[in-house]
């Protein structure tokens, strides 16, 4: 992919987009060390992720520094638990982050920093840098779902969005944008099966990539062919597999539930927060009227304009950070469905022809054809793929929601922990008042 | 929109259903002890604020409260007819008193007590307002529910309002009796002491027939030539502090209301944290865990809440001693009003006078005309008329004079009570400002220690 004069984006008069820390980052409060949490060095600069990938901000670390910071970080749980890994340290990274916005005739869009790490010998070189677009992305997903459709594919966040209701360049948008297509790639590296996949290889190798847009339209109608066709009926759905529907159905009733307690909390915090500030603006007028009392009402008018950027820090998070993983969840669970349905389907296709097969060979002898037997290799993989992914899908979505709420818990301790901490010195200051005055009522 | 909440919100009440999960018997035991920890803390701080209320007061000159312990301990409701013949419910508070020489001396003698009525609050209050018109008055708790916060109740039968009721009226007396001036009242004493008849002794000092001619007076609109410069900007001072509370309570409720409705809506995590527990086979555990500590936070903002109620009150009776300051520079410019007019009538007499002696009429007057016209009067009634006038100038200079005086000593007392009444404002309030703080620090305790229990369930999902 040709890069243009990269500019900075333009529109977000703020911080430069590529100071925004990753989401997950212990940047600003050091969480407890736990198994699943990176400890690394420069605690402010570096931080970690679940599977021991370090966002790069500013710099690209040299591979020593990475390999060191590695040694540091570690998955014993996942390790001890993955049916494919043997204890193998992971040898391949990747991360996606530095956005920049490029404008062209035809359109504008952003391209992310695509930057990799390897020491597989699929690859020629320990180290690549690309940049890619959300269509890249798209693309790569597309034909990994095709290539492999007996595995579970991670989601992407929303392709289209509303021109004119969200802001597409807004520092916001484009920050949780990245935020998920890093966890996606990340998914992807990490999966046994899907890191070995050439497109995945392309995808973060190649200069250009050759996407051949057309072919890509057309694998899609292919896939929707594939799925209606065949018109086989299930006889029986093993039962590990109906639970697991089950499962997906409920699971992603929840996480809808939430999504939406999620956003009510929001617009009552931030109707809360209009009429905190009208608060503390009445104390302000109030102090202005009053000798003696001046100090102390402009003091609570402090703490309460305190409280209100810390409760504005807390709602910004949970918005960015907090419900974009919960509604890429409901994402992922779709397309998981959407592989058993597949599933199914291929089940069906076995069983029907299996059913002829039998017929034909009760009427005229005819030996069961090897299409049919075929069919049953694919159903036995198909079934086994799914139940390893399943496996280690559940393993991840049990880390990733840990760390997701224990985020939402530490962001309303910092909440409270803010404005508990104005209040107490306010404190401080009006009971040094109250001694002073005693003091000169005395003399 | 706090209704929905209401409804949508988990019922944490419901113990037997927490009872009957694994492991939440303890987190059931754990919210009630926080629960009557919360209580502790309230009776705390609201003892903490009486305390140096009462300090500050007992400080201040001999007083009636030095003499003599008050308060007003209990309320009961009781039922009568009343002076139509009408069957009425009704709120009487306990008053009790207790001589303050036997406790010093270590007896420890059961108080002396008699129940009274809101209304017998009020007729002490009217009484004392009349008496002592330049002396900015203590008020009572409101008499009706004001800037009440949506889900609390504007009910004056209802418990917790007539709690702080009793509060307020306690605090009423005990300002009171420990004022200079107002202690030393006869009809103070007897509201104290003498449970039958007190009413009708207090309207037989005909108060409330100047009450009336009073109350007329200061609703009229008049002008003051030359009003007293401190007053006038004491009244100011006054309109200021009555729309900055006034302002305060409303922007509070508002701000209460919204509270309310955040702490309730993390409700419903409780219930859907539970219902995901159940698909969960490591996860469940601390999901149930958590979601049992969003049920307690949200149940934690009903008292929050209550306690803000005391910040309240404590505005509330700034905003009521706004309009008692009010009255006084009001009566004060009644007063002055009065002397200039009686100052004005004094000249006009004297100018009369002046015109019958010498006959020559510098002003125009229907007396000059009808002079001119018909003739000047008969010289015996002209006389007549010049003593009349000399016996009205000499009362007209002697009302006059106890005018003056009793404007210029109206206003030396006004300013000494109003600066004392600035003092008094400035420690309450402060002190108010610190329990707030103290308030707002509680609940950001509870609210990390919460969170950090749900945490910790997080981290063993």
């Amino acid at each position: 992919m040709s890069v243009g004069a990269p500019r900075g984006l333009a529109s977000s008069g703020q911080k430069l987009i590529t100071e925004i820390l990753h989401p997950l980052s212990a940047a600003e409060e050091p969480l407890s060390p736990g198994p699943d949490v990176t400890i690394s060095a420069e605690k402010d600069k570096e931080p970690g992720l679940t599977n021991g990938t370090p966002v790069e901000i500013s710099s690209p670390a040299s591979a020593s520094v990475l390999l060191s910071r590695l040694q540091l970080d570690g998955d014993p749980e996942a390790d001890a638990h993955d049916p494919f890994g043997s204890g193998e340290p992971r040898d391949l990274f990747v991360t996606v982050d530095d956005p920049k916005k490029h404008v062209s005739t035809m359109e504008t869009y952003i391209t992310y920093r695509v930057s990799t790490k390897t020491t597989r010998i699929e690859f020629d070189l320990p180290e690549y840098s690309v940049r890619r677009r959300y269509q890249d992305f798209d693309w790569l997903r597309i034909k990994l779902e095709d290539s492999q459709p007996t595995h579970l594919v991670p989601p992407l966040p929303e392709k289209f969005v509303m021109k004119g209701v969200v802001d597409r360049f807004s520092e916001e948008f484009v920050g949780t944008r990245m935020k998920a297509l890093d966890k996606f790639l990340k998914r992807v590296a990490d999966h046994p099966v899907l890191s070995f996949n050439p497109h995945l290889n392309a995808f973060l190798t190649a200069k250009d990539l050759n996407k051949r847009q057309g072919l890509a339209l057309l694998t899609k109608v292919g896939e929707s062919v594939k799925n209606v066709a065949g018109g086989y009926k299930l006889r029986a759905r093993p039962v590990e597999f109906c639970a697991m529907g089950e499962y997906l159905d409920t699971f992603s009733q929840k996480l809808g539930t939430i999504d939406r307690i999620a956003q009510r909390i929001l617009r009552e915090q931030s109707e809360y927060l209009t009429e905190l500030r009208e608060y503390g603006t009445v104390y302000s007028t109030w102090a202005g009227s009053e000798e003696q009392l001046q100090r102390p009402l402009e003091g609570v008018a402090g703490c309460v304009t305190t409280s209100c950027g810390a409760l504005e820090d807390l709602s910004d998070n949970m918005s960015q950070d907090f419900l974009p993983v919960l509604r890429e969840y409901i994402l992922y669970i779709e397309s998981m469905k959407n592989v058993l349905r597949k599933r199914d389907q291929v089940q069906a296709e076995y069983e029907g022809r299996l059913e002829a097969a039998v017929l034909r060979k009760q009427e005229d002898r005819t030996p069961i054809p090897v299409e049919v037997e075929k069919c049953q290799d694919k159903v036995e993989c198909f079934n086994a793929d799914l139940k390893a992914d399943w496996e280690r899908w559940q393993r991840n979505k049990r880390q990733d929601f840990k760390q997701l709420l224990t985020g939402m818990a530490d962001k309303n301790i910092s909440y409270y922990e803010k404005s508990q901490a104005a209040w107490e010195s306010l404190i401080t200051l009006l009971q040094e008042k109250q001694t002073e005055d005693k003091t000169s009522e005395t003399n | 929109m706090a209704e929905d909440v209401k409804e949508e919100s988990v019922t944490s009440n419901d113990e037997s259903d927490l009872a009957a999960s694994d492991g939440s018997l303890n987190n059931t035991l754990r919210r009630s002890s926080v629960a009557v920890m919360s209580q502790k803390v309230l009776t705390v701080i609201s003892i903490l604020t009486r305390v140096v209320m009462l300090g500050q007061m007992l400080t201040e000159g001999s007083c009636l409260l030095r003499r003599m312990e008050i308060s007003v301990a209990e309320a009961e409701k009781r039922s009568g007819k009343n002076a139509v013949s009408i069957q009425e419910t009704y709120t009487v508070y306990l008053v009790e008193t207790r001589p303050m020489d036997a406790i010093a001396e270590g007896h420890n003698p059961p108080p002396d007590s008699l129940w009274r009525r809101y209304s017998e609050f009020e007729l002490l209050r009217n009484y004392l307002i009349v008496t002592y018109p330049y002396i900015v008055v203590p008020p009572l708790p409101e008499k009706r529910a004001e800037f009440v916060w949506h889900k609390l109740s504007a009910d004056n039968m209802d418990p917790d309002f007539v709690e702080r009721r009793r509060i307020g009226l306690e605090n009423f007396l005990l300002r009171v009796a420990s004022h200079p001036v107002l202690s030393n009242n006869e009809m103070l004493y007897h509201f104290l002491t003498k449970e039958h008849g007190w009413k009708e002794m207090v309207y037989e000092t005909g108060f409330q027939a100047k009450a009336d001619s009073r109350l007329r007076a200061l609703s009229a609109t008049f002008r003051v030539r030359s009003p007293h410069k401190r007053l006038v900007e004491m009244k100011h001072y006054s309109d200021g502090l009555q729309s900055h509370t006034s302002q305060l309570l409303r922007a509070r409720t508002r701000v209460a209301d919204r509270l309310y409705a955040v702490y309730k809506v993390h409700g419903n995590y409780g219930r859907v944290f539970s219902e995901w527990s159940a698909i969960e086979k490591e996860m469940g555990d601390g999901l149930q865990s958590a979601g049992h500590h969003m049920d307690a936070y949200a149940a934690s903002v009903d008292d929050i809440l209550e306690e803000e109620e005391h910040y309240a009150d404590q505005l509330k009776e700034y905003l009521s001693y706004a309009e008692a300051v009010r009255a006084v520079c009001r009566k004060h410019e009644l007063s002055q009003f009065e002397l200039e007019m009686a100052s004005q009538d004094l000249i006009s007499k004297k100018q009369q006078r002046e015109e019958l002696a010498t006959g020559i009429v510098r002003t125009f007057s229907l007396k000059g005309m009808t002079n001119k016209l018909f003739g000047q009067e008969a010289p015996e009634q002209r006389d007549a008329k010049l003593n009349l006038l000399e016996e009205l100038i000499a009362e007209g200079e002697e009302t006059v004079k106890e005018k003056t005086a009793e404007c210029d000593e109206h206003a030396e007392k006004a300013w000494a009570d109003i600066v004392r009444f600035k003092d008094q404002k400035d420690k309450d309030l402060q002190e108010a400002l610190i329990n707030y703080a103290l308030m707002q620090i509680s609940m950001c305790k509870k609210g990390i220690q919460v969170w950090s229990n749900a945490k910790e369930c997080f981290l063993k999902m």
